[in-house]
């Protein structure tokens, strides 16, 4: 099968605004599966409510397009059932997070065998640009009209503490990385979480001074360091300035899974 | 295989009639007066190839069951009122995307944490209309232990008949009292009619019913709690689609209510007729018992959709007595259903009525002219 195959042609065009980061990691998540050459009956996709959610239905095989938050506790429930099963959730940094930080902290706890694709626009897209537990310290939603006054989430470092066997972080910019990454984690047994930094240029780039499409890539392309690069700077006691963010495999690790099926 | 007698509780008569119906999957969080249910599942369901998951809170509980059932198993959750507050938004997804699922309320005094170790019927009305938006639902109330089996048993069959969720409405002295019952060795199964090849899964059979798109099946169906076509796409700004879509899902309960009453009626002859459902039925049974052919009685199995045709049996009613555990949420229902005068026994607190307090009741239906009181007791 090949990638067009995996998209459900009848739906598209999809409903992202021009530029958006989404249709990318979308794009490069059905890569992954096509590279694995998984059979449709043996894939599901999984999404909770958001602009992210919605790539659930581009997607061909089965899909689940459920609750604000509650994805992962769907997922759940469905990959137990049938652990043959490969289950991708998709959400956002709110979905995930906020309303959603009970579940996903306990699928990572239960390490799951679900992989995870976090589409972090640092915002609340589909309302229209509200703060969410992701908007960095300073910056302005509708929410936060005067800069936003609460510390964000490193959503993989929670991932890595609650007990994830795999965990990621690439931006919509590093499109093979991240292909790559999403493949290692549909490798890996046990819950895989990767997140991605996405542009939202409607409601998160507009009000932070970056209305251009090409200024949120380049401010990716720029800010995004090596795992490899900050470790050794940290080893030689230099601190990652306040607007770069690190990015590549922070943890690959094989503790018990749950969900996988027993070998026969 | 024989039927087997045992001595159980409501809760594991639950359980075991779930099993026995062919759940595989139940997910829960534990809250009294509910929490045997899930217990026995824990013991039982791993030794015959299914899966018990303790989640972390029942809106996760829901969501989970909701997931399972799409992957192909028959699932439950059991909760109590708190736990059924918070399931209320997935329950609500649940009947939009006609996903067939059983959840049991073992009713505590509410509102709030209230009485967790007391019996209540408060949630009767929450079961009803808890959800956002308009939806119908099916409900039974057991009032024995037997019933708990029988109709766990009952509930998944109509989950799959209908693709919606069964509600078991019962209450901690059902759930906690213990009784003798027989466990029969093979029950009816009335199966997911799975959807045909060519068959869009969300265009309904001449019942009102899409065939359900079992995931893993090839079918590659997209489900969404957004208002959908028949193909099961998003179609959110269509005013036609979605009414179309909701009374569909409605009729296809409300349209069959006379195939899904159970109901019990005694003495159809009687000019005074007590209604009851759970718990306050064995009040009204034992009253019956001690004063024969005196008394009418409707005995609700099912609450949801409410069978109002079964009040047509009591050709002679003067006035109907509704003893309830709430102040009166299903003599509401009845109460629209018709002008004979209504009597309601509210009882709150956690104790069953007494067959006195009924008997006061009686003396007050029989002068009643009005068509409404309330005895308050
Ligand atoms: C229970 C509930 N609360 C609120 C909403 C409204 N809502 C829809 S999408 C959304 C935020 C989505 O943000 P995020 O998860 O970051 O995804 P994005 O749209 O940015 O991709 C909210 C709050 C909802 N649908 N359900
Ligand atoms: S609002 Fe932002 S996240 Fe949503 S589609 Fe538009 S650009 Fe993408």
């Amino acid at each position: 099968m090949n990638l067009e195959d995996w998209y459900r042609q009848d739906r598209l065009p999809h409903i992202y605004c021009a530029g958006c980061g989404n249709g990318t990691i979308l794009n490069c998540t059905l890569r992954a599966v096509e590279e694995l050459d998984f059979k449709k009956e043996e894939t599901t996709f999984v999404s909770g409510i958001g602009c992210s959610s919605r790539a659930s239905g581009y997607t061909s095989s089965d899909s689940l397009h459920t609750t604000h938050g509650r994805a992962l506790a769907f997922a759940t429930g469905l990959k137990l059932v049938k652990p043959r099963q490969h289950v991708i959730v998709f959400t956002g940094d709110g979905d995930c997070s906020a309303i959603g930080g009970n579940h996903f902290i306990h699928a990572c706890r239960r390490n799951i065998d679900i992989t995870v694709i976090c589409m972090n626009n640092n915002i609340y897209g589909m309302t229209g640009g509200q703060g969410s537990p992701c908007t960095p310290y300073g910056a302005i939603s509708t929410t936060t009209p005067y800069g936003m006054q609460e510390q964000p989430f490193d959503l993989c470092k929670l991932a890595e503490a609650a007990g994830a066997n795999y965990v990621a972080r690439w931006t919509s910019f590093h499109v093979k990385e991240l292909t790559e990454a999403i493949r290692i984690g549909l490798e890996t047994p046990g819950l895989s979480f990767i997140e991605v930094m996405a542009q939202c240029p409607t409601s998160f780039g507009s009000k932070n001074k970056m209305r251009q499409v090409t200024q949120m890539i380049d401010m990716f392309r720029e800010n995004a360091v090596l795992k490899v690069k900050a470790d050794r700077d940290a080893a030689k006691g230099i601190q990652l300035s306040p607007e770069k963010f690190v990015v590549g495999q922070f943890v690959r690790r094989k503790n018990p899974p749950l969900g996988v099926e027993a070998a026969k | 295989m024989t039927d087997k007698t045992d001595f159980l509780n409501g809760n594991v008569a639950c359980a075991e009639g779930a099993l026995a119906a062919g759940c595989r999957f139940f997910a829960g969080y534990p809250i009294t007066p509910s929490t045997e249910v899930a217990e026995r599942m824990a013991v039982r369901l791993p030794k015959i190839g299914g899966t018990f998951i303790q989640m972390e809170d029942e809106l996760a509980s829901a969501a989970a069951i909701i997931g399972g059932s799409w992957a192909g198993a028959r699932t439950m959750t059991a909760t109590s009122g708190p736990g059924f507050s918070l399931m209320m938004e997935n329950i609500g997804y649940a009947a939009f995307t006609e996903t067939p699922i059983v959840i049991v309320n073992v009713q505590r005094g509410g509102p709030s944490t209230g009485q967790p170790t007391m019996a209540a019927q408060g949630d009767m009305l929450q079961c009803r209309y808890g959800s956002h938006g308009d939806y119908s639902v099916i409900a039974l109330s057991p009032s024995s232990v037997q019933e708990m089996y029988d109709l766990t048993v009952k509930a998944f069959n109509l989950a799959d008949r209908f693709r919606t969720p069964v509600f078991l409405m019962t209450d901690e002295t059902i759930g906690h009292m213990r009784e003798k019952i027989t466990l029969h060795s093979n029950v009816e199964i009335v199966p997911r009619r799975e959807l045909k090849e060519g068959e869009l899964p969300c265009a309904p059979d001449e019942n009102g019913v899409p065939g359900f798109g079992t995931f893993g099946m090839g079918h590659n169906v997209h489900i969404t709690g957004l208002t959908h076509n028949e193909k099961g796409y998003p179609a959110t700004d269509s005013a036609e689609i979605h009414e179309k879509l909701v009374r569909r899902q409605v009729r296809k309960i409300e349209d069959f209510r006379n195939e899904i009453t159970d109901v019990d009626i005694v003495n159809p002859d009687a000019e005074l007729v007590f209604i009851s459902y759970g718990a306050p039925t064995r009040t009204v049974r034992q009253l019956i018992a001690d004063v024969p052919d005196t008394y009418g009685h409707l005995n609700l199995r099912i609450v949801w959709p409410f069978p109002d045709e079964s009040l047509l049996a009591f050709k002679n009613a003067k006035a109907f007595i509704i003893p309830e555990m709430n102040l009166g949420q299903i003599a509401k229902e009845v109460r629209q259903h018709t002008n004979i005068p209504i009597v309601v026994v509210p009882k709150l607190g956690g104790a069953l009525h007494t067959p006195a307090e009924l008997l006061k009741a009686v003396e007050i239906a029989k002068t009643v002219k009005k068509p409404v009181t309330e005895v308050c007791l």
